[in-house]
């Protein structure tokens, strides 16, 4: 069944873009990741054009994170206090985003700045992710040891001035190391429709040495916050929003999350983390080679 | 066919006059962009009128052509640099057709001549895009030759050497397919009758295309009520993920 997209322009067979939602939306439920880094592309792939891949991508990424946090606040899994520093560190990252991507657009070289921030972002954290996850099964059969956590945070955090309390979170650092972090991860959800959770989620953990029971509660709390921002800018500067492929693609992925949240409970974690650092690094190599590759289309349109 | 039978009289009546006249139309002056659009065909009909009601012995031919309305762009070009392709080059071009079709009874090659053809802008070799870079007369092929391969194959520039049908050799009838992907606006439906390579009589029509409905709706308060706008869609994605949750947890 077709369906024409007000703002897309374009006519899409429904089923296609709810199985494409449910896709994502089983892998976000398994991983705890919102899969703005395979919808974005995928939905490039399929023709819609880019800047309404990415504004709608971001509002989808919304409703998707919202089950997510509402979960982990039941189980006292979010700290507040520090999402709430992330979220206004994001709002930033933004606002600045939405200006360096209309910059982008307008000088040409948007296609070229997401394909290279998705390549380093996603090989860099896939690298990272495949070597930790290795190595805690090689724990797990017994051939390694553990090795030993020397520090909790970053050197470089402990340095910055007006540390706060974060009880939750169980650290006393400056604000200003969550704030710069929510601001990279608003900047990025902007330019690349990812909700950044794969950034932002190491980041916390490995950086400011977050507890890991908050992590990924704060880190969707942030997440919900900062989509939601990102589709009123996106809504505003590019107008590039189109609710009816975001209402199809949410179709498609809050019932893919539920279930694949089930389908995690019965799963290790660190298999888990090894599959997902298989499909980001996946990503990242079809993203570099697409980079290198003769384009399709070495002509571009832009309307003025 | 219905509308034929009042053309068919006025043929009768014009039937006097000394060069051959056209008398067109088309079968929708209005397209609907509903939800269920995949697009829409147009179906461009009329009768030749010849003098004193006679027909030649060498049927005169017709070329339809549709355009969408125009607008200003700027093309890029990729190249490669230091490995990866960049968008290199760009030219401007001022008038741009979103949509360009030509159907003809016969190839155009051997129908007109080029400098008819430049003038009427019959054939996708000869769309006026008014080029307004100050590029190299070769760089500035190269781009148009880019413009009109990309849009052509993205179905919006269409080019049908026997898509006229002439029955009679007076009554004719094309058919334009118009794809989904075509933006509103205002477009024109150009008849041409061509006798001896020349354009005999012209008639132009216009068609109207809009989004209708909720899509019209839609595009209306996102282009004006952006905030608004912006805001629905997020209550609406918080809207479904909670109900989404909600549910679950009853099963």
């Amino acid at each position: 069944m077709d369906l024409y997209l007000p703002i897309a322009g374009l006519s899409v067979n429904i089923f296609v873009i709810i199985g494409l939602g449910g896709l994502v939306g089983v892998l976000s439920g398994i991983f705890g990741v919102g899969g703005g880094f395979l919808t974005t592309p995928l939905l490039i792939f399929y023709g819609i054009p880019p800047a309404v891949a990415v504004a709608s991508a971001a509002t989808q990424i919304t409703g998707t994170s919202v089950s997510a946090v509402l979960a982990h606040h039941r189980r006292q899994g979010v700290d507040i206090q520090m999402g709430a520093v992330l979220v206004a560190g994001g709002a930033i990252g933004t606002i600045v985003g939405g200006y360096a991507f209309r910059a982008l657009q307008d000088s040409g070289q948007i296609d070229t700045v997401v394909g290279v921030l998705y390549v380093v972002l996603l090989g860099g954290i896939g690298i990272l992710m495949a070597k930790e996850a290795a190595q805690s099964l090689a724990v797990l059969w017994g051939k390694a040891v553990a090795p030993p956590r020397a520090r909790r945070h970053h050197p470089l955090i402990a340095m910055l001035p007006m540390r706060w309390r974060f009880y939750r979170s169980g650290l006393y650092i400056s604000p200003l190391a969550p704030l710069a972090l929510g601001f990279g991860t608003g900047l990025l959800t902007v330019l690349l429709g990812v909700g950044g959770g794969f950034v932002l989620v190491p980041a916390l953990i490995y950086i400011l040495g977050m507890s890991t029971r908050v992590v990924v509660g704060t880190s969707s709390f942030q997440i919900l916050f900062v989509t939601a921002a990102t589709t009123l800018v996106h809504a505003t500067t590019t107008k590039a929003v189109d609710i009816v492929l975001a209402v199809l693609l949410l179709i498609g992925s809050v019932v893919g999350a539920q279930v694949g949240t089930r389908f995690a409970m019965k799963m290790r974690p660190e298999w888990l983390r090894l599959a997902l650092a298989g499909i980001v690094l996946t990503v990242a190599i079809r993203m570099a080679l697409g980079l290198g590759w003769r384009p399709d289309e070495i002509f571009t349109v832009q309307p003025l | 066919m219905k509308r034929l039978i009042p053309l068919l009289l006025m043929a009768l009546l014009l039937g006097g006059a000394a060069k051959p006249a056209l008398v067109p139309d088309v079968s929708q002056r209005r397209i609907d962009i509903i939800y269920s659009f995949t697009g829409a065909e147009l179906l461009l009909f009329g009768a030749i009128v010849y003098p004193g009601g006679i027909r030649p012995e060498e049927p005169a031919d017709i070329v339809v052509v549709v355009k969408g309305p125009t607008e200003p762009i700027i093309l890029r070009e990729k190249q490669k640099i230091a490995g990866i392709w960049v968008n290199a080059e760009n030219a401007r071009f001022r008038s741009v057709p979103a949509f360009y079709a030509v159907a003809s009874s016969r190839p155009l090659k051997g129908l007109v001549d080029d400098r008819t053809a430049a003038i009427y802008e019959l054939g996708l070799q000869n769309i006026q895009l008014s080029p307004a870079s100050g590029a190299t007369p070769e760089m500035q092929r190269r781009f148009e030759a880019g413009l009109v391969d990309l849009k052509r194959r993205g179905g919006l520039y269409v080019e049908s050497p026997d898509g006229v049908e002439v029955s009679e050799g007076v009554l004719y009838r094309a058919r334009i397919a118009i794809p989904a992907r075509v933006p509103v606006g205002t477009y024109t439906a150009e008849t041409f009758l061509i006798q001896n390579k020349r354009v005999v009589a012209a008639a132009v029509r216009e068609i109207e295309i809009d989004k209708s409905g909720f899509e019209r709706f839609v595009a209306t308060v996102a282009d004006r009520w952006s905030f608004t706008y912006g805001l629905a869609a997020v209550a609406i994605s918080l809207a479904l993920g909670w109900a989404a949750a909600a549910a679950f947890r009853r099963l």
